[in-house]
């Protein structure tokens, strides 16, 4: 496999955002991807949700494991740095990393295998941390890079390419999220960018651990008859609770939704999200009420997708351990040093 | 038997008695007299009920390993009572609990036997009966007080200060040791043939444990990022550096925090938070001990391949998880200096003591910087974990941290050309930048070696090898920064040597004495890092003969010498101390010894 870079060529007439940047500048190295596979979507709903926040490219930083998911971030933000770790352990690198700067944007990028199997745990502390981040796993049921195993959120009963059936419950990684403390848990589907747009937006704009669950089938291991997460099967079964705008700092309110059914949650930053319900008896402020739609839904044979939960005032990481705004990975001698005259006082209590 | 200021007294408690603060304060007023003391803990992996003991070594000439033996034991733990009276030396003395009388035959012939009713004192006190079983310890040292002729007034001052503002706990203690001392004082010519005279011998010595010391020389070498998992003997370390930053830390205009201490899920998750925060330029470290190194191997690999700073604290015990998990060793040096899948190697430091640790400490966090890869300070439970008498931890405000090549955003903005894993200056060593640093330069993704100079993805063959190989230049550069060995040469020529490391030192120094006594001649050469630095071949070259010695099985560290350096086998004699209790001077004499017994070479000198 070999490295191409994209031309660094802007067409003249191309749509800058406000701070100056053409869609072109959060795009990265040309996908390796299988044509067509649900992944590259993501890729893209990533760029075009950056692009319409005016973020920095640089400020963000991308963390991924391994897999065929962990591979993408090479496939969009080329101007942000990246780490592609190892299996199934991005959450704790993610931890680090925000720890050591808070200033960043944090964007951590699993698979199914990396995420719900070898990583589970990771994936579940690092939610109850409230580490401020956008986790997004692109859920494919199987191991892509490794030719197509069932993952841990393959259906009980799916069938694989080769005829077998999936014997094992799965994991679903939206209600653990919801179950551990994440205060933003979403679920989308690669194939829905309208939905998933606003979703990645959302979940950049919230200051905690927001989570997304996006199916995104396999074409080349999981998208035939039998399989639970094929274009076809989550076209047919998704069942979306509500669409969403994202009005970053209190802007003008454009979106036009009818009166009535549109609900808004201002962030602790005084971002908006304003939430088309389409299921009336929905509230993603109630985590328990979502749990309990979920299952719901599940039991009705359904995929519940779009924003599942939020919570406006949440704190993150950083609010628990009480660390100075300065990012620590900025602070020098003077701060970090107590210097000889304490060290003298620290023998002295020695002897 | 007649000491004065040279003596071992060894306590025998049961774990979990309170026996340990006591212990201590026995130690410490020692010290306060002026009279080198190191102090050691033996104990079982368990909170309460299994046998522990505590040794305090007095040494006027400054001695601070276990010298093997005890010339006084307080046998206050009725299961081990016949392991303790046999370790006495013949002539020396036991104290015992006389509370009830114990038949002739528990007790030997050439052993001084000084009862003192223990017990039975704290029962005629009016403390609470809770209180008892702690306040029997402090008369056992109210009693040694006027057995050794300690002065009483060091110890009433200590117990002030170590219940500083808990005022009710002082008259009980107060009380305890003035009963056990005036038992003593009453019922035995005091003092006994073992003393303590006041001294200046230790100078401005202090008394630490290497885990504290670690902890502080992380918040002196500006760690920021702290993610641990609980396990013996490193536990210590982790809690210690939450401490000293809750002190030393703590912005005083805001109250804020200039540090951050995760207690990870598990040391998967402990060493991933650290890679993550070096990664992105804060100076992070993580603490464990041997069954979290085995944990650790795929992200160590993965911080040396992608190159990024990384301070691991090794407190060795005994292996494996369900090993001596409360008994020392320096096994775990391999899988240390070859961590991970793959070909890797990494830069050990092997402090001797509490001091060096702490300097150790803030030197690993300018090496992982400098050399960009995970830097590991070998402790091990003996350090970690015993307080050792050590010459007073020094700091110089002049120093600043070294970041190593990090470019900044000017630099970027100058058009310095930026290549994540270009050597440009010949030292292995690439430059990096942080995240966030440009908006248009300098950013690049981290992967493990799929990858060309500029940190674009690659798999070809030629450009792996062109970056193992400059890893390997790095590693050659390590060397030259490295602390370097320490040597110390025979009184007079001799074709004899010694290469030692961590802590055996202690014991390393005293036996080379005592054979030099016995006419045998060691120059000694003490390691302090891996990659050996170029001394150490000559070292070995300019000697027919060196003993190694170490505390392990297998003799790591001369297979790291045979390995990296090419050392002839045969000229490297392993001398190896194992059973989990710290080395101890005579058996490295004793050992050393018997080597020349078999070739017949006493004596010569040469
Ligand atoms: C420790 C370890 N074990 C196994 C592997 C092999 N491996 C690579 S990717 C992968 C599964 C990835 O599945 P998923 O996260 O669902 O990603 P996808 O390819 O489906 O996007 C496995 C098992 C590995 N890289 N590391
Ligand atoms: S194997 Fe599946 S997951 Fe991997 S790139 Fe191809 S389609 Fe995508
Ligand atoms: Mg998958």
């Amino acid at each position: 496999m070999t490295y191409i870079p994209k031309p660094g060529f802007r067409h003249p007439g191309a749509a800058v955002n406000a701070i100056g940047y053409a869609r072109r500048d959060y795009e990265g190295a040309v996908s390796t991807l299988c044509a067509g596979c649900g992944h590259d979507s993501i890729s893209a709903a990533i760029v075009q949700a950056c692009f319409e926040l005016d973020l920095p490219p640089h400020r963000v930083a991308k963390l991924s494991g391994i897999g065929c998911s962990s591979k993408t971030p090479a496939y969009f933000l080329g101007q942000s740095h990246g780490f592609n770790g190892v299996h199934g352990r991005m959450p704790s690198m993610l931890t680090g990393a925000n720890l050591a700067n808070r200033d960043l944007i944090y964007l951590g990028v699993s698979g199914d295998g990396d995420s719900a199997s070898i990583g589970l745990g990771q994936f579940a502390h690092c939610m109850r941390r409230c580490v401020n981040m956008v986790y997004i796993v692109e859920n494919n049921g199987v191991y892509g890079l490794t030719k197509g195993q069932f993952s841990a959120t393959a259906d009980e009963g799916a069938v694989k390419k080769d005829g077998a059936v999936n014997p094992e419950s799965p994991i679903d990684l939206v209600a653990l999220a919801l179950q551990l403390g994440a205060t933003f848990v979403a679920r989308s589907f690669s194939g829905d960018r309208e939905q998933l747009v606003p979703l990645v937006k959302a979940a950049i704009t919230h200051r905690g651990a927001a989570f997304i669950d996006c199916i995104s089938p396999c074409v080349a291991f999981n998208n035939h008859a039998g399989s639970t997460k094929s274009f076809d099967y989550v076209r047919e079964h998704n069942e979306a609770v509500n669409r969403l705008d994202v009005i970053v700092g209190r802007g003008e309110i454009t979106a036009a939704y009818a009166p009535g059914e549109v609900e808004e949650i201002v962030q602790h930053d005084g971002s908006i999200l304003r939430l088309r319900k389409l299921a009336a008896e929905y509230d993603p402020r109630d985590r328990v009420a979502a749990m309990t739609y979920l299952e719901e839904r599940k039991a009705a044979g359904e995929i519940v997708t779009g924003v599942l939960y939020v919570a406006p005032d949440a704190r993150d990481l950083h609010d628990h351990l009480e660390t100075v705004e300065t990012p620590l990975n900025q602070l020098g001698d003077e701060e970090l040093c107590p210097g000889a005259d304490a060290l003298a006082a620290f023998n002295a209590g020695l002897r | 038997m007649n000491a004065i200021n040279d003596f071992v007294v060894r306590f025998a408690n049961v774990n979990g008695s309170g026996s340990a603060s006591a212990n201590r304060l026995f130690a410490r007023a020692i010290l306060r007299m002026g009279v080198p003391v190191s102090a050691r803990n033996i104990f079982p992996s368990n909170i309460q009920g299994l046998p522990t003991w505590f040794e305090v070594r007095v040494s006027e000439a400054g001695h601070r390993a276990r010298r093997g033996g005890a010339d006084l034991v307080v046998a206050m733990n009725p299961q081990t009572w016949e392991q303790d009276v046999a370790a006495i030396e013949p002539g020396g003395y036991l104290l015992y609990d006389s509370t009830k009388p114990l038949p002739a035959s528990k007790f030997r012939t050439d052993v001084t036997v000084i009862g003192v009713p223990l017990t039975e004192l704290c029962r005629s006190a009016s403390w609470e009966a809770r209180e008892h079983q702690i306040l029997k310890n402090v008369a056992y040292v109210g009693a040694l007080s006027a057995l050794l002729d300690i002065d009483v007034a060091e110890l009433d001052r200590l117990i002030s200060e170590q219940f500083r503002g808990k005022a009710r706990l002082v008259a009980p203690n107060l009380e305890a040791l003035r009963m056990g001392r005036e038992y003593a004082l009453a019922h035995t010519p005091c003092p006994i043939g073992l003393r303590v005279a006041r001294s200046s011998a230790a100078g401005d010595r202090v008394l630490l444990e290497g885990d504290s010391a670690a902890a502080l020389g992380c918040v002196y070498g500006g760690a920021t990022v702290a993610a641990w998992y609980p396990i013996t003997p490193s536990t210590a370390l982790a809690e210690a550096f939450g401490r000293y930053c809750r002190r030393y830390r703590v912005d005083p205009g805001t109250g804020r925090h200039r540090y951050a201490i995760v207690q990870a899920e598990d040391e998967l998750a402990a060493i991933g938070v650290v890679v993550g925060a070096a990664w992105n330029g804060a100076r992070a470290f993580t603490a464990t001990s041997g069954p979290g190194i085995s944990l650790m191997q795929e992200f160590i690999g993965l911080a040396y391949f992608a190159e990024v700073p990384a301070v691991i604290f090794d407190v060795q015990r005994g292996g494996p998880s369900t090993g001596m998990p409360t008994r020392t060793q320096q096994a775990d040096l391999l899988s240390c200096a070859y961590a991970s899948h793959g070909d890797t190697k990494h830069v050990l430091l092997f402090p001797e003591d509490p001091r060096e640790t702490f300097e150790f400490a803030a030197l690993a966090f300018d090496l992982a910087d400098r050399l960009q890869t995970p830097i590991f300070v070998m402790m091990d439970l003996d350090i970690g974990m015993n307080e050792w008498l050590c010459a007073p931890l020094a700091w110089d405000d002049a120093r600043r941290m070294d970041r190593g090549k990090v470019m900044a955003a000017a630099e970027l903005e100058a058009g310095k050309p930026f290549a994540r894993y270009r050597d440009v200056d010949g030292d292995g060593i690439p430059y990096r930048t942080y995240p966030g640093t440009h908006p248009t330069r300098g950013s690049f993704t981290s992967r493990g070696t799929t990858k060309d100079p500029q940190a674009r993805y690659s798999e070809d063959g030629p450009v792996y090898v062109g970056n193992m190989q400059r890893l390997l230049r790095k590693f050659e550069t390590a060397k030259r920064l490295v602390p370097e060995p320490v040597q110390r040469a025979a009184a007079r020529p001799t074709r004899h040597g010694v290469i030692y490391f961590g802590s055996t030192a202690a014991a390393m120094l005293e036996a080379v004495e005592i054979l030099e006594r016995q006419g045998i001649l060691l120059d000694a050469m003490r390691v302090r890092a891996f990659p050996f630095h170029e001394s150490v071949r000559q070292f070995i070259a300019a000697h027919d003969r060196v003993f190694t010695v170490e505390q392990n099985r297998d003799g790591q560290l001369r297979m790291l010498l045979i390995n990296e350096d090419g050392v002839d086998p045969s000229r490297l004699v392993p001398v190896l101390h194992y059973d989990g209790t710290p080395i101890t001077a005579r058996f490295i004499a004793r050992e050393i010894a018997s080597r020349f017994q078999v070739v017949g070479a006493v004596a010569s000198g040469g």
